[in-house]
């Protein structure tokens, strides 16, 4: 089992390695990076300094070993627009993305697993039907639309939620939260849920065809056979096993949450990290995109990471196979 | 003695869009406690149905539409979800075929126990732990204890089999319905699990209805027989008198499809009683092979050293593969499997040679070796003299190449789907260049397919439109068209019901006579390999025991496992 | 596709558009104009055809972006799945590599680093084709993984090894059998990515990352509708979106269909 993690640790090294790679590509292959540090009017010998101060005549390797070990400690350089160092940047508007898509999750895992499994044991009721076809339609709704969507029935006509913005916020140290005041929930509860949507239906549909098919199998045709009660059936038997597929998906599903973050901060002008990678790509602000790629990739890898042992502990064929 | 399950009159129908399946028609059987009932018949003839009626878990849209089902007197039909499921498991258990499906891969085979006996005996958890101890053991499993904790991926198959048989003894029950409960399971260990069953019927005076398709079974465990063809049942009667004195023509005709293995029989005759559309092959038109482009030699092939008779067609020395079970950066740390250790034989032109063995003892393998679909890590491998390791690229190694063609087991996923019959047998003529043109493609197609028992109306269609048997011989016909001098048969009847078996190795019996075909047949089926060849190597673990003279063999054998391999073969001297 | 000969306007013609009849509402609400049925945009054109017109670019798009990650995946995916060892050890990595990396994301990455690159006049002119790019390598990911697990299930077959046997080259055996037994389950997934394409480039569009305002595509026109919702000019928005809706509906309920169609157990 040791094996196993150690192996899935490799991996992921290799992943961040890859990330990090194209992360340092992006500073060659956007634009001159003196270019963008100095004005118009520097001289022929101010660039050279520079260039040789910033160590670009260095090989190539070494430059990314600098850039590596930089970014091992969370040092990117300064913002090329507004002239602060990226990781102060990325820390000021943290808070507001992970609290944003912890919500999301939240919302998204409990409403769509819970529904998964209902219209998965209760394949013909009306209910059921009714989840469904309105989960196609949530399939088909892009993120920007459903919060257009909410914020012209909840903040335009019904005037009910603020549009956007995050209000009351309170500081805990470094991290401001929007969890302690009732103005923080009223501006999160909007953003939240319009993120949310996309993923709790791609995860009641998934729950629901895991739960299908794991219906289907012998040991449930056994388990009846053997005169256990429905309950035990569905929620013993069939449950633990639509989980394995179902824990993969959680990972993805966190990655997902914060790609989509970025048009949800944008749409209700939320003050995170997604907002702040928006407005770099338009100025081609290559330090922050390249910082912000490299903590995406490293959520990614951490929450698979976590999704992998969560596997060893629920299934024993991977804990006794992988010994 | 009165009845412990009495069905009477009991139809099933499936209603679908296209129609009323009858599965089940006009069906009445009894069986008295401590009796063995076979409920015996090829796929399709509703067997499973009537087991799956009697507990009421018919798939949707399956149902009972008329008769009646009696257990203990007391009539099942009309019951309530809620009383059917005290009888399920309480008083009727139910054993499926496949052990490695049938256990919940995620709970310890403890907690299965346990839950299925508090349920049915409503006793406390420490009472259910006791209980589960005891039928673990009653089941041949020993330190129960220990293996309470175990969870399903840990036993071996037929381990797995005797937990699915605690369970369904769990709550007591006074009938068990096993469903092909050996089919999925190596002989050794078939032969212990019939003797547990069994056993288990006599001690504790339980009804036992055993559905199967295997003859062999029925003779070995059975003491009535029900034979059911296409949902009826068509003859009732002692173990004795089915398998010995059969009345009905299709019990008749199943009994003599069975491969002998007390004695050789040069055919099997008359089992076209099934499939009429190809099966009394007198009746077709057959080529005549000495005027017939497939009985004139390719160009294409090495055929020089072939003149000489002291040339075998097969000739196998110091063969071996291991495979990766598990990989790891260090050497040491790497798991192998030695799939083949150190085979040498060699097979003498226009000889049948048998490789039979337990699954997972490497024969399938050795074919694959052969046939250049795995590379060896040492020995070597000569096809009429030339050795075909070495670049596949060399013209003298492609040659002797086309001598051989290969028969495979599964029906279903040895054709292409998405290509027509024509398309699929014309695949080597066209690709050597080896007609004349496209219409005399379509006719050697349309005889290859007439030779081996299709009509040429087949060419046209699709391999999906016809049945398995009907496949294997499509696979036959493909195989001609390369005008091979040696045939692999790996497991070719293996897929198929018994009737359909005797005519693909009638067929293939005949192909080889006109043809003079080497044939190296593959099987874990000793009866079917002693009427098919001439010698015989047994293989475990990787490595031949044993070569000899079939009859040899058969007769006398010397080496431990091949008494052993004999030994179980199922006692058919019933049979008349 | 018949955007032309439908629409009543063309949005393109300078002669048509007046900016007198800008921000019109729809022909049944109060000073809405009949010729225009679902009013004007900011800048005076008929919504119902720069709708239709958007919506075909939309579509063309999302094809283009589609085939491009399909033609691209399906070749890498049947060659991993069909060698394997470190062909598909590569082909694989690269693929877990850019999965860690959600698809949206790396479409505006790509997106914004093929506009850089391309000079300032041209920006405009190119901004489909780098849109179309940006998806399409996005997308083979999805492509490859599902290409290689059926290759990897087919190239196990009898029918492959009896291929072999035979003596035909591998060449032959990829493009003959393997490859049209792979399409099945790529077919479907080709259906729900035109999906995705279709609301990849509508989110990038309406971040103003895609298809310039001059040709709107459906997320051009939502995003300059947006920036009338508050003022109450709630058509230039709603329409854009509701056929944005409606298509990309289409197309799941296509995918749907075909997923069931396609399913032999189900056959």
């Amino acid at each position: 089992m040791l094996a196993y993690i150690l192996r899935r640790l490799g991996q992921s090294v290799l992943v961040m390695a890859a990330v990090s790679l194209i992360s340092f590509s992006l500073f060659n292959f956007v634009g001159d990076p003196v270019n963008n540090m100095v004005g118009q009017e520097a001289t022929r010998e101010d660039r050279v300094r520079i260039r040789q101060e910033l160590g670009l005549d260095d090989p190539i390797f070494i430059q990314y070993f600098r850039f590596v070990s930089n970014a091992v400690k969370g040092e990117f350089g300064l913002s090329y627009r507004v002239r602060r160092p990226v990781d102060v940047l990325i820390k000021e508007r943290l808070p507001a993305t992970l609290e944003l898509v912890a919500v999301s999750a939240v919302i998204a895992l409990v409403v769509g697993i819970c529904a998964g499994v209902y219209t998965g044991i209760r394949r013909d009721g009306w209910l059921s039907k009714t989840i469904l076809s309105t989960s196609l339609v949530g399939v088909s709704l892009p993120t920007f639309i459903i919060g257009i969507g909410l914020i012209y029935l909840f903040a335009v006509t019904l005037r009910w939620l603020p549009s956007s913005g995050r209000a009351g916020v309170v500081e805990l140290g470094w991290w401001k939260t929007s969890f302690l005041t009732v103005d923080g929930w009223r501006s999160i509860i909007l953003p939240a849920l319009t993120l949310s949507l996309f993923q709790l239906t791609m995860v009641l549909r998934l729950v629901r065809s895991e739960m299908l098919e794991v219906m289907q199998t012998d040991y449930i045709k056994f388990a009846r056979a053997r005169g256990l009660s429905e309950r035990s059936i569905n929620f013993v038997h069939a449950l633990k096993n639509t989980l394995v597929p179902v824990i993969t998906i959680i990972g993805i599903n966190i990655g997902g949450l914060i790609a989509f973050s970025v048009i949800t901060e944008t749409v209700f002008q939320w003050p995170g990290t997604g907002l702040m990678f928006i407005q770099a790509v338009d100025f081609a602000d290559v330090p922050i995109m390249a910082a912000y790629l490299c903590f995406v990739a490293l959520v990614f890898v951490v929450v698979n990471l976590i999704v992998d042992l969560l596997y060893v502990t629920i299934d024993p064929r991977i804990r006794i196979a992988g010994r | 003695m009165s009845e412990l399950l009495e069905i009477e009159n009991l139809d099933v129908d499936f209603v679908t869009r296209r129609g009323t399946i009858h599965a089940a028609k006009n069906v009445s059987i009894t069986v008295t406690a401590g009796e063995v009932l076979g409920l015996v018949g090829e796929s399709g003839a509703g067997k499973s149905t009537i087991g799956n009626a009697v507990i009421d878990l018919l798939e949707p849209p399956g149902q009972v539409s008329a008769g009646s089902i009696r257990f203990n007197g007391e009539e099942l039909r009309g019951k309530t979800d809620d009383q059917m499921r005290h009888i399920r498991g309480d008083r009727i258990g139910m054993i499926f075929q496949d052990p490695q499906t049938s256990l919940n891969p995620l709970l310890r085979i403890g907690e299965q126990l346990t839950e299925t006996i508090r349920k049915t005996k409503g006793v406390s958890q420490s009472v259910a732990l006791a209980n589960a101890e005891e039928l673990l053991e009653s089941v041949g499993i020993s330190e129960a204890r220990a293996r309470l904790k175990s969870y399903p991926h840990q036993f071996s198959g037929g381990m797995r089999q005797r937990v699915v048989i605690a369970l369904a003894l769990a709550g007591d029950p006074d009938l068990i319905i096993a469903d092909e409960p050996t089919t999925a399971l190596d002989v050794s260990v078939q032969a212990q699990i019939l003797d547990l069953i069994r056993g288990l019927c006599k001690s504790r005076n339980l009804g036992v209805i055993i559905v199967t398709h295997d003859i062999g079974v029925i003779a070995n465990i059975a003491d009535r027989v029900a034979v059911m063809f296409r949902g009826n049942i068509v003859e009732t009667g002692d173990v004795g008198q089915i398998l010995g004195n059969p009345q009905h023509e299709y019990t008749k005709s199943l009994i003599a499809a069975v491969p002998r293995p007390d004695k050789r029989l040069h055919r099997f005759n008359s089992v076209d009683y099934i499939d009429g559309t190809a099966g009394g092959d007198s009746a077709l038109n057959r080529i005549d092979i000495n005027s017939h482009w497939l009985g004139r030699k390719s160009q294409l092939q090495q055929t020089a050293t072939m003149q000489s008779k002291e040339v075998s067609a097969i000739a196998v020395k110091d063969l071996s593969i291991a495979f990766k079970l598990q990989g790891a950066i260090l050497k040491r740390n790497r798991r192998m499997l030695q799939a083949v250790d150190q085979v040498s034989f060699a097979i003498a032109s226009g000889e049948s040679f048998g490789l039979v063995g337990e699954s997972g003892s490497g024969k399938s393998t050795v074919a694959r070796l052969i046939a250049g679909l795995l590379t060896p890590d040492s020995g070597s491998v000569e096809l009429v003299g030339t050795n075909v390791l070495g670049k596949q690229k060399d013209p003298q190694i492609k040659a002797a190449r086309l001598n051989l063609q290969m028969i495979f087991q599964d029906p279903y996923s040895s054709l292409n789907g998405r290509l027509r019959v024509l398309d699929i047998v014309a695949e080597p003529i066209r690709f050597y260049k080896q007609s004349d043109n496209e219409k005399h493609t379509r006719q050697l197609v349309y005889d290859l397919l007439e030779h081996v028992g299709l009509g040429k109306d087949a060419a046209l269609r699709y391999p999906h439109e016809f049945s398995g048997g009907q496949r294997q011989r499509i696979s036959i016909a493909r195989a001609l068209a390369s005008r091979p001098r040696i045939l692999i048969c790996d497991e070719p009847t293996s897929a198929l019901d018994v009737s359909i078996q005797a005519q693909i190795l009638n067929l293939l019996k005949d192909l080889q006579d006109e043809l003079g075909l080497t044939l190296l047949f593959i099987s874990h089926d000793l009866p079917v390999i002693r009427q098919m060849c001439d010698r015989v190597a047994v293989m475990r673990n990787g490595a031949i025991c044993e070569i000899a003279a079939t009859e040899e063999l058969f007769n006398n054998p010397q080496h431990e496992y091949s008494k052993h391999l004999l030994g179980l073969m199922p006692r058919m001297d019933v049979i008349g | 596709m018949l955007a032309p000969l439908i629409a009543p306007f063309d949005p393109f013609d300078p002669a048509q558009i007046s900016l007198w009849d800008g921000k019109l509402a729809p022909a049944w609400v109060d000073g809405g104009q009949p010729q225009y049925l679902l009013g004007t945009d900011n800048q005076g054109r008929d919504m119902l055809s720069t709708i239709l017109y958007g919506g075909r670019l939309s579509i063309l798009v999302g094809l283009a972006a589609v085939a491009l990650g399909m033609v691209l995946g399906v070749t890498l995916g049947v060659l991993s799945g069909y060698f394997g060892g470190v062909t598909d050890a590569i082909i694989m990595r690269i693929a877990d590599v850019q999965l860690t990396i959600p698809g949206i994301l790396l479409a505006i990455l790509i997106n914004g680093i093929g506009r850089t690159l391309l000079p300032l006049e041209m920006r405009e002119e190119f901004a489909i084709w780098v849109v179309i790019i940006a998806i399409g390598l996005t997308d083979w990911p999805q492509f490859a993984r599902v290409a290689r697990g059926a290759t990897l299930v087919e190239s196990q077959k009898e029918y492959v090894q009896a291929a072999r046997v035979i003596g035909l080259p591998q060449r032959l055996i990829i493009l003959r059998h393997v490859l049209p037994n792979t399409l099945r389950p790529v077919l479907v997934i080709a259906t729900i990515g035109l999906a995705l394409a279709i609301i990849s480039e509508a989110t990038l569009s309406f971040l103003g990352q895609g298809i310039p305002p001059t040709t709107p595509s459906l997320g051009t026109l939502i995003r300059v509708g947006n920036e009338f919702l508050f003022s109450g000019l709630w058509w230039i928005t709603f329409f854009p979106a509701i056929a944005l809706v409606v298509l990309v509906f289409a197309v799941n309920l296509l995918g749907d269909w075909m997923r069931d169609a396609l399913n032999p157990k189900l056959r």
